[in-house]
């Protein structure tokens, strides 16, 4: 991360330029995926990434933020979440301990004692919040389609002006609005009023070649020849009928397990002990077992 | 975009190049083609369009293609549209022409002459009694009546029996709480009204998770063996969009799988079923059901949509294909929903025994077996999505109850 220093928006005028500067921090974007990055940066609207489990769309929002050494500011969406959990709260301990403490002193001037209480200190800073008021930053909405529509219709008015306003406090505004990335699994149908606010963009599983390099660059002690054996196994993967078709990152974990076992080739007795990294279904791993392991890797 | 034109994909400058005006026309009309195949590139999203342009290349193909699916498209389905319709419009073609006109014939609302004697005022010979009587009974054999036989007259009348159904679904508890009398204790607003008061406690606030109305699936077959009953399972699906819009989820199937829950969001039932059958492209096709019911599953339902939800299929079991891809898939999709519902029109004939292959694959994932041949049997179906809600402690044994056939 030392290498380079922290990019300024400015500075990238391309959507290769972007490219090339996320591909240095080991994420290697394909054109769309550049184009729709660099849009996001240059137009100030969210960007909206929806794809199967793992083919990295949380790992393109840590990676931009690193490129623009931002911090990256996390809202893991779930049922139930509500704006004292995504946007403020009143620390009402502490307010409660200043109001005791005021007492205690002998303060008399109410009008004060109470402007005193609704005072920014006493403010928690939610993650939305937290966006908003640190410049720059990269804010995460990570799958949005598990929370409910309730919060969705709140989301849209945050993002549609990054305003946030406080009744106690006022109205906080974004100097510089962050850059949004929204994550969706696709469980439920994100209402359109959403997406007309953000670019759309469908991830797909990278190509041969794309997933060998990133095996590669996130990998740098996998041998060529494992790389592209681990690759091929899992296009084939993809191809077959599996409840779950690996993604990217099961593709890397597998191949790290490998690595930590100090196996340097894949064979149909590795494949067998560490099938478990890349299928996560007991239904999967039969079929496939059942299909033969040598038909994942021939060709090699 | 000072004076340059646009490009084709291919590179080729045909359309004459004389300033953003020129850019903005050409983008308009593209939005309009991409329109006329379903996608919906609204003003507001050409806005974007022509805004992410601004940071890119207008003369690069590979530019205006990225710019334009990034803000033109909000869905997986909108993308083999959008491809198809940017190399057709840059490359100097028109769109292709509209879907094929619908197959199905749909009866527009027509007064019955059973109903329409309901409030006339006939002071004849005749006793209005019996009128009434008689009036009462012919909508209560209707309702009563297979659909496969009714006239369009009677048809429409039962069509507008459906449209009245509460298809509602039971309530679940969510995880979104709520200020409840009783419950778990609300720090937040006791300690608020407890600042009010000057640091005095004076009653405690509670909340309580809040209920919401479970999710429903419907998927309903239109193959050929269905054609009689579709239409109306169709509008069945439409009530229960009615009933519960933001939870409700409505699938055709047959050799393909199509979404309709836009399609019958249309308030109008007539107006909806013309959406919907426009959109369904295997009308009267044949069925395979394991395929289209595993494609739904991998698609939609594993994500997310199956869970917890209530499940309910409209077919007869007819499978084309392998029975045992259909009980696999089955077992999967009781192990994902919270109920799984059948509705087979040919249940209420006389002597029937689910006997086809489809339906004994499938059978031991089903909790519920319902027939849905009419318009009476319809509202049971409404009944057994909602049963939890209208009729709660006897589920278990109603339900075994059914299991084992009228």
């Amino acid at each position: 991360m030392t290498q380079n220093a922290a990019t300024r928006t400015d500075d990238i005028n391309s959507p290769r330029g972007l490219a090339d500067h996320l591909a240095r921090r080991a994420y290697l974007a394909d054109e769309g995926l550049a184009a729709a990055a660099y849009l996001a940066l240059r137009m100030r609207r969210p960007l909206f990434l929806e794809g199967e489990a793992g083919v990295g769309k949380t790992a393109l929002a840590r990676t931009l933020a690193e490129v623009l050494g931002a911090p990256l500011i996390r809202l893991q969406c779930y049922e139930g979440l509500d704006a004292t959990q995504a946007l403020y709260d009143w620390d009402f301990p502490r307010q409660l301990l200043h109001l005791r403490a005021a007492e205690a002193a002998g303060a008399t001037d109410v009008a004060r004692l109470e402007a005193e209480l609704y005072d920014r200190r006493f403010l928690l800073a939610r993650p939305l919040l937290q966006a908003l008021e640190t410049t720059p930053s990269v804010l995460l909405v990570d799958e949005v389609d598990r929370a409910d529509d309730e919060f969705e219709a709140f989301l849209l008015e945050v993002l549609s002006d990054f305003t946030i306003s406080i009744p106690e406090l006022g109205t906080i505004h974004a100097e510089e609005p962050p850059v949004v990335v929204v994550t969706s699994n696709r469980t439920r149908e994100v209402h359109d009023a959403l997406k007309r606010r953000c670019l759309y963009h469908w991830l797909e599983h990278p190509s041969f070649d794309r997933e060998v390099a990133i095996i590669r660059r996130r990998l740098p002690d996998a041998t060529e020849r494992l790389a592209r054996q681990v690759a091929r196994a899992a296009q084939r993967l993809r191809g077959e009928d599996l409840l779950k078709p690996p993604g990217v990152a099961e593709t890397l974990d597998w191949t790290e397990a490998l690595l930590t076992l100090g196996l340097r080739d894949l064979e149909p007795d590795t494949v067998a002990v560490t099938l478990g990294a890349v299928l996560k279904y007991r239904e999967d791993q039969e079929r496939v077992v059942r299909r033969g392991l040598d038909a994942l890797l021939d060709g090699n | 975009m000072d004076g340059r034109g646009m490009g084709g994909p291919r590179g080729d400058l045909s359309r004459p190049a004389t300033g953003a005006g020129d850019v903005i026309a050409t983008m308009t009309g593209f939005a309009r083609t991409l329109r006329a195949a379903g996608v919906d590139a609204g003003p507001e999203r050409l806005q974007a369009m022509v805004a992410a342009l601004d940071h890119l290349d207008v003369l690069d193909p590979r530019d205006v293609y990225w710019a334009g699916r990034l803000t033109l498209c909000a869905d997986p389905d909108d993308l083999p549209r959008y491809d198809r319709c940017f190399a057709a419009y840059f490359s100097g073609e028109t769109a292709r022409p509209g879907r094929p006109p619908p197959p199905t014939v749909i009866v527009r609302h027509v007064a019955v002459p059973v109903t329409a004697s309901g409030d006339r005022d006939t002071r004849d010979e005749e006793p209005t009694d019996d009128v009434h009587t008689a009036t009462a009974s012919a909508v209560e054999v209707l309702r009563h009546r297979d659909v496969s036989g009714l006239s369009p007259a009677e048809r429409a009348e039962v069509n507008r029996l459906i449209a009245l159904l509460d298809a509602s679904t039971e309530l679940r508890r969510s995880r979104r709480l709520t200020p409840a009398p009783s419950g778990r204790l609300d720090q937040a607003r006791t300690v608020r009204t407890l600042l009010r008061r000057g640091g005095e406690v004076s009653r405690l606030h509670h909340r309580a998770h809040r209920r919401k109305p479970r999710r429903v699936v419907l998927l309903v077959d239109v193959s050929g063996s269905m054609t009689p009953y579709a239409d109306a399972l169709l509008r069945f699906a439409h009530a229960a969009m009615r009933s519960g819009a933001r939870t409700t989820e409505v699938f055709s199937v047959g050799t393909r799988l199509t979404r309709l829950t836009s399609e019958l969001r249309h308030r109008v039932p007539d107006l909806a079923m013309t959406a919907a059958s426009d959109a369904i492209p295997d009308w009267s096709g044949g069925t395979r059901l394991g395929e289209e019911l595993k494609e739904f599953l991998d698609r939609f339902g594993q994500r997310g949509m199956a869970r917890g939800a209530i499940v309910v299929i409209a077919s007869d079991g007819w499978e084309r294909g392998d029975a045992g891809l259909l009980g696999e898939q089955m077992a999967r999709l009781h192990r994902l929903a919270h109920r799984v519902v059948w509705a087979n029109p040919h249940k209420a004939r006389p002597g029937y025994e689910p006997l086809t292959g489809g339906m004994v694959a499938a059978l031991p994932h089903i909790d519920d077996f319902v027939a849905g041949h009419s318009a009476d049997a319809l509202a049971e179906l409404a009944e057994v999505i909602g049963a939890v809600r209208r009729r709660s402690p006897v589920i278990g044994a109603g339900r075994d109850e059914r299991n084992r056939g009228a």
